[in-house]
């Protein structure tokens, strides 16, 4: 297990700016609400589907999006909730197409795994592990040859680092001096399998180092931590000192998908010893403790997110299915 | 006179002048040009492509848009299914069509389902141009590339739905049709037949285009329809001479778009001969050829006189010995018998 400091690591630049904090949490929030109301309806048996739950890891992915603009790209996983809604797609519209709805972000014909925006920069997700990277690659490149400064995010987990597509795009990305930065989610399983069985090495910022790019590890618990590394490769990036790695250690608190039972492959006192570092109770601690948000305007932030994913559960519930004729349109442009 | 190009000129005419008016086509693959990165040694554009089709291209468009790729076939692909969604024309280049062995998650669950599974939100205008076929070398000297360098495959794309998929059979369509490819906003798969490469024929120079998703009747005919796809369609046409001989009119179809297929110009055909005899490079098993013979079975088998003979490559992979490969692949003459065949029955 990583050593994970029990308090995030906020620094007098970051507690200053009011604005910023709000941002972070609110989207942190906005997030594990969201999952946890998704979750719920599928245990009431109200919503069916697969999904795979991104709660533990708000941090990563909220830490690195809020170093994006809107126009900045992402090529996101199955387990992409949280990176769609950190990249600011509307919750409404997702869980719209959760429900398989005509108003969904996909008209109904993509579900959980393919959640995508491009008016928001968000390519898609992408249920084959790894296939995001190259995606994130191209777009990558694209930005460059079209002259933008447009910065590509690829967010993969530590599942990913044993496809061989990921080594190619590392390289690639290198070679071209690509403004890309690789986020590599560790969360220590790949489906059921521990990363200490899948993976020869724990040092996974030494694999990217290896085709040339910087890497570095930090505490994907602590959004302080993602955020200040992301800036870095951010940048990197738009400065055109090509590619960034990085890899975030992290935990899901539940299975691989709803429906799977972690504890068939993971012991109660690993969880706990994760839970007791979740990202947004240490987050609070610091803000609140240190005096930069007042405990009341979290308390607000958190009511106006429950009213904010109610409305997207009735708006995707009040929606219409796709149409029949919908079957076989948008196969083909034209 | 009409000025006559090789294939692979007409190839890369096709490529240069898109490269021209459109500045978001890019060009990606192994070796297009060759020997990366030594321009400062004096070498540039080492190969230009295997087959020599992007010759040239480099100097006039620089190393953004004419990119060598390392040999990451999973890679190169899938980022330019990434570079179509965000506003460029790739066109990725699988130098050899066996080699989608290791890149067909990004053209078919990436390229092809992108835009349906997102709603119609996205567009995936990508091109990948590829070899395809025997190399037809001397029998009596050794052989030809062997299975994983000679394949057809196309019906693997002609499978996905999300793809579309063409064949030139003449440098007049291997430009018209590239030309297509590259302007169209789904993803086509290029299929160019390797012993097309060094034929000529007459090439407009002006750009132009050989619609996507249809066929062309090369040469009329009232007893027989013969449908050739790619370097089949010449096959076809000495048959159809041959036939000739014998006092049996044939009518020659040039497939051209294995997918979508132009089944109104298949069925018109059989409706008028009665007869079918579809040539096909690729194996039998769930191919283009039985496929054209499954619509005309749903669709015209009441004009049918005689039974539709397919004339294909064996059910095995393609074999190096110059005198297998032979054997391998369709002949006029195996052509001719199966139009006699049905002919009689």
């Amino acid at each position: 297990m990583p050593d994970a400091a029990p308090e995030a690591t906020a620094g007098p630049d970051l507690l200053g700016d009011a604005e910023l904090l709000r941002r972070l949490y609110r989207q942190m929030v906005l997030i594990r609400r969201f999952e946890e109301r998704v979750h719920a309806l599928r245990q009431s048996g109200a919503l069916q589907g697969s999904a795979h739950l991104y709660v533990g890891q708000e941090s990563v992915a909220v830490g690195v999006c809020a170093r994006l603009r809107w126009n900045d790209y992402v090529a996101s996983t199955h387990r992409g909730h949280g990176h769609a809604i950190a990249k600011g797609v509307d919750v409404a519209r997702m869980m719209a197409e959760l429900f398989g709805r005509e108003t969904g972000t996909n008209h109904g014909k993509g579900g959980s795994m393919h959640i995508a925006d491009a008016a928001v920069g968000m390519l898609g997700a992408t249920g084959v592990v790894g296939a995001g990277v190259p995606m994130a690659l191209g777009a990558a490149l694209s930005a460059r040859t079209r002259g933008t400064d447009q910065v590509a995010v690829a967010f993969f987990g530590d599942g990913a680092m044993g496809q061989g597509l990921v080594y190619e795009c590392l390289n690639m990305s290198r070679i071209w001096k690509l403004p890309l930065v690789f986020v590599c989610e560790n969360n220590g399983y790949a489906e059921s399998t521990p990363v200490e069985y899948a993976l020869g090495t724990k040092h996974l910022a030494g694999r990217a180092e290896a085709f040339g790019v910087p890497a570095a590890t930090v505490d994907g618990q602590d959004v302080f931590a993602v955020y200040g590394e992301m800036g870095r490769a951010v940048a990197r990036a738009r400065g055109g000192g090509g590619p960034s790695f990085l890899e975030c250690q992290t935990y899901r608190y539940y299975g691989h998908f709803i429906g799977d039972d972690p504890r068939r492959y993971r012991t109660a006192e690993e969880e706990a010893y994760y839970r007791a570092r979740d990202c947004i109770e240490r987050f609070e601690r610091a803000v609140v403790g240190r005096g930069a948000l007042a405990e009341a305007e979290l308390r607000a932030i958190d009511e106006e997110v429950g009213r904010t994913i109610e409305a997207a559960v009735r708006f995707a519930e009040e929606s219409r299915p796709p149409a029949p004729s919908a079957l076989t349109t948008d196969v083909y442009a034209r | 006179m009409a000025r006559e190009l090789l294939f692979s000129r007409a190839e890369n005419e096709a490529l240069r002048q898109e490269m021209e008016r459109d500045p978001t086509v890019i060009l990606m693959g192994e070796d297009v040009a060759g020997g990366a990165g030594r321009a400062d040694q004096g070498f540039i554009d080492a190969w230009g492509g295997p087959m020599g089709a992007t010759k040239g291209l480099i100097q006039r468009f620089g190393p953004e848009r004419v990119i060598d790729t390392p040999i990451c076939e999973m890679g190169f692909i899938g980022a330019a299914v990434g570079a179509a969604v965000t506003g460029l024309r790739p066109v990725a280049e699988l130098m050899f069509v066996n080699f989608v062995g290791v890149c067909l998650d990004p053209i078919m669950n990436e390229g092809a389902f992108l835009r349906y599974m997102l709603g119609g939100q996205v567009s995936v205008p990508l091109v990948i141009k590829t070899a395809i076929g025997a190399t037809g070398r001397a029998p009596e000297r050794g052989g030809g590339s062997a299975a994983q360098h000679s394949g057809s495959m196309y019906s693997i794309f002609a499978h996905v739905p999300g793809l579309k998929c063409v064949a030139p059979s003449d440098p007049y369509t291997a430009k018209g049709l590239l030309i297509a490819a590259i302007r169209d906003d789904d993803p086509v798969v290029y299929c160019s037949h390797r012993q097309l490469a060094g034929t000529k024929g007459e090439v407009p120079e002006a750009p132009y285009t050989v619609p996507i998703g249809k066929a062309r009747t090369l040469r009329p005919g009232r007893d027989v329809t013969l449908v050739g796809i790619a370097r089949m369609t010449g096959v076809c046409l000495e048959a159809a001479d041959r036939l000739a001989g014998k006092g049996v009119e044939a009518e020659v179809v040039d497939l051209l778009s294995l997918s979508p297929l132009d089944e109104e110009t298949l069925v018109e055909s059989v409706r008028r001969t009665g007869h079918l005899v579809v040539v096909d490079e690729d194996t039998p098993r769930c191919s283009v050829a039985r496929d054209v013979a499954a619509v005309i079975a749903d669709r015209a088998v009441d004009h049918l006189d005689g039974p539709v003979k397919t004339v294909t490559a064996p059910h095995a992979p393609v074999p190096y010995s110059g005198v297998l490969e032979a054997a391998y692949v369709p002949t006029p003459e195996a052509v001719v018998a199966a139009a006699l065949a049905t002919l009689r029955d």
